[in-house]
């Protein structure tokens, strides 16, 4: 096999043949699907979840991580915070003339390895070749599919003392990658949190049946999320700047560098907002999983009728946070 | 260390700090009719303030103002437009603090210039940029050098390393700004009515204690140097009531485990060696004289204001009032343009943009509606 | 900025040294103290370390605002 990937691999022909075959189909499998122009896939009663990613992460391999579980992670979790139950990916990548084939090899089994982790099936793919210069390295777009079960899942009824509830610490993934790109010149122990979390979802969603709301809180980090969901359903929030699960080497990062870890990129982490009378009985779902084992309450629904995000300092006054103006942290996911 | 740091945001040791200081004020106000009045003239102060919600938690019964903090904030226009102009060369290469990109000028910000294909970096650690101007020995690489004291000697490690390394292609655009003329011309102008300063953290560190004795002797005004932490802010504004209350007038160094009382000598010996006062203009005041520090003449080679000339015609005038913001005039909240027109992703000044602007501050840590 | 979090050297070499904050590292100039020791902390700004931090001082000044609350309590008390 070649070494480096060249334009001839992306023209339909005879290298391109042997690409999908001993990179993608080695790792993927299913090699009969893999015959039609489409996969024919098999969907339970319920609505259909679906949801698109595209990764532009850089570095391709990070401290805990590639871009290839990356994701799968990501896409699966977007599904898995909706209350769907995850099933499918598709996966298309732009490859850059002259990426080396043993470092595509190793994405694409990451891919595998973490599909089967989840039990989640790669059911279709698609490969171009860009010249030199006009992609860097690799990108992936994914779309992934699942579907909605009969009560479970997100309910949106908030009420005034519903808990916020963040499943491990903050900061870690945005941290590890851009420690990882070494023009910071600063190093940190810090791995990237990435991981699948519909195990762990699904979990909490067997117990519980509905909770109010999930997110994930990724590019933007936990502050933006949280705004959001205030803003969408007009809620006022509060969580406490003492209560934030934080990893000390992250806290120190972040000193050195100037950076807030409440908007720093999470991509193994989930928000739930549960009703109060919930919160220890996820608490402790969350902690019985290897994802979860650091899941703190970090607030509440203090209001409802006005979208806002306080955070209540160690004096006790409150400040609103905003999403971030301007601070530029590209290419995380 | 890191057990010290905790407690220093510990509720249980801040909150009661934070009642002994309302406490105190409230002693001041029924002995002067007034709220006691302070200024912090330190840009990371403003911030840490605002953010560890210091400010808003005192705001009934102590006036916080924030002064001529930030040194990206007190750079007047002109000087602004000249370090923005000076990416119009093909062949250079600008390295620069990450605030400065935002930085609007009277056409573009330096951020506009490097989207449009202008080298322009952003350096963390100065002393970089040398290493930066080595690796590309056919371009010219220019620091733009914005900074009060804790920077300024920062600059002149850039010379001595240049020199040391034999590197022509370097040259630093000197626009620096010393706290001492700038804190006697706000109490000169007496536009604010002061009952101490809040004294920087980092600056004092270079400058020392006894840097400050000119606020007492001739003046009569108190000062207490502080870190950045909740208790160190809280214990600092309840020393500063306390003088006022007793009537006296002093320096305090209530950051004694990181400030002395001559400051740092190396880097003022430094400082020494390669720069001379100059006169510089500040935003919303004009020429101070004395107020800014350049290179030495046997230093000119690394003088980017000597070897390059920049022409830039009179600032566009705009309704911008950060000139009265850093001179504690107004608060950020009182300008028509806040959180309007002059927002942190299309700022009209420095101010709402820098990393240590007081309108900053304000619009991501005060403007909480509860 | 100004980081306010103390930063321990663990390891000196010439003209810079390696720096820990709560296990992140980095390395930074040490030409304006050039007496520090591996073991003490430094105050860093625009990487260089500006000031020792002497710990004894640190700790003072916790015991005075623990002076000051506690005093305070007692007045409360009374």
């Amino acid at each position: 096999m070649e070494t480096f990937i060249n334009l001839a691999h992306g023209d339909g022909g005879e290298l391109t043949h042997r690409l999908i075959r001993d990179v993608f189909v080695a790792a993927f499998g299913k090699k009969d699907t893999a015959l039609f122009d489409a996969a024919s896939l098999y969907i339970p009663t319920g609505n259909v979840a679906v949801t698109t990613d595209s990764f532009v992460i850089k570095p391709i391999f990070f401290p805990g991580g590639s871009i290839g579980n990356l994701a799968v992670a990501g896409t699966i979790n977007d599904l898995a915070v909706s209350g769907a139950r995850p099933l499918y990916l598709t996966c298309g990548f732009v490859i850059e003339e002259g990426f080396p084939i043993v470092d595509l090899k190793k994405i694409v089994i990451d891919m595998a390895n973490e599909a089967k982790k989840t039990g989640v099936t790669i059911v279709a793919g698609d490969t171009k070749v860009v010249e030199k210069g006009s992609a860097d390295g690799v990108y992936i777009n994914t779309t992934g599919i699942g579907v909605y079960e009969h009560n479970k899942g997100c309910s949106l009824a908030f009420e005034e003392g519903d808990a916020i509830i963040i499943s491990g610490t903050i900061g870690d993934h945005g941290i590890a990658v851009l420690t990882a790109r070494g023009d910071l010149g600063i190093t940190a122990p810090t791995l990237s949190d990435c991981a699948s979390l519909n195990g762990m979802i699904d979990s909490v969603l067997q117990q519980c049946g509905t909770v109010r709301i999930m997110r994930d809180p990724t590019r933007g980090g936990l502050a933006t999320t949280l705004v959001e969901i205030a803003e969408d359903f007009q809620i006022t929030m509060t969580i406490n700047e003492r209560l934030l699960p934080i990893k000390q080497e992250v806290h120190g990062a972040c000193d050195i560098l100037g950076f807030d870890p409440l908007y720093l990129a999470n991509e193994g982490k989930a928000i739930f907002i549960v009703a109060d009378s919930q919160k220890e009985k996820v608490i402790d779902i969350l902690k019985s999983c290897p994802e979860g084992k650091d899941a703190t309450i970090i607030g509440s629904i203090t209001s409802k009728g006005k979208g806002q995000l306080l955070l209540e300092t160690p004096i006790g006054s409150k400040r609103m946070l905003n999403r971030l103006s301007g601070t530029m942290f590209p290419r995380i996911c | 260390m890191l057990e010290i740091l905790k407690q220093s945001n510990d509720p249980g040791i801040c909150m009661p700090l934070v009642e002994a200081v309302l406490e105190k004020a409230k002693e001041f106000q029924k002995k002067f009719g007034r709220k006691p009045a302070f200024m912090e003239v330190c840009g990371s102060h403003t911030m840490a303030l605002a953010k560890t919600g210091v400010k808003q938690c005192l705001k009934a019964d102590v006036n916080l103002i924030s002064g001529p903090g930030c040194p990206v904030c007190v750079t007047d226009q002109k000087s602004i437009d000249a370090m923005i102009a000076l990416s119009d060369e093909d062949n250079r290469i600008i390295c620069t603090f990450g605030d400065m990109m935002r930085v609007p000028g009277s056409n573009k910000t330096l951020l506009d210039k490097k989207i449009a294909g202008s080298d322009i970096r952003v350096v963390y650690s100065p002393i970089d940029t040398v290493t930066i101007a080595e690796e590309n020995p056919d371009k010219e690489v220019i620091f733009l050098g914005v900074g009060f004291e804790t920077t300024i000697p920062i600059l002149t490690l850039m010379v001595g390393e240049a020199k040391k390394r034999g590197i022509s292609n370097f040259s630093i655009w000197m626009t620096t700004k010393l706290v001492e003329p700038v804190l006697r011309y706000l109490l000169e102008a007496g536009d604010v009515k002061l009952d101490g300063f809040i004294l920087p953290g980092h600056v004092s560190i270079v400058l020392g204690e006894s840097s400050y004795n000119y606020l007492v002797e001739e003046y009569n005004m108190s000062g207490s140097i502080t870190g950045f932490e909740t208790a160190e802010l809280l214990s600092t504004i309840y020393k500063l009531i306390d003088l006022a209350l007793q009537e006296k007038t002093a320096i305090e160094n209530n950051y004694s485990s990181v400030v002395s009382e001559s400051g740092n000598k190396v880097a003022k010996q430094w400082m020494e060696t390669y720069l001379t006062t100059c006169d510089e203009a500040w935003r919303g005041i004009g020429v101070i004289p004395n107020s800014g520090l350049d290179l030495k003449k046997e230093y000119d080679l690394y003088n980017a204001k000597k070897r390059f000339k920049v022409e830039v015609g009179e600032p566009r005038k705009t309704k911008c009032r950060c000139g009265e913001v850093i001179r504690g005039l107004i608060s950020p909240s009182e300008c028509h343009l806040f959180g309007k027109a002059c927002q942190p992703l299309n700022p009209i000044g420095p101010c709402m943009v820098s990393a240590e602007g007081s309108c900053a501050a304000y619009y991501q840590y005060m403007r909480e509606s509860l | 900025m100004c980081v306010g979090v103390p930063a321990k050297v663990v390891k000196k070499m010439e003209y810079t040294a390696v720096v820990d904050v709560m296990g992140s590292q980095t390395t930074v100039g040490i030409i304006f103290v050039p007496e520090v020791e591996e073991g003490e902390f430094v105050i860093v700004h625009a990487g260089q370390a500006m000031s020792i931090v002497d710990e004894q001082y640190a700790k003072d000044s916790v015991l005075e605002w623990r002076k000051l609350v506690d005093a305070r309590n007692s007045e409360t008390v009374e």
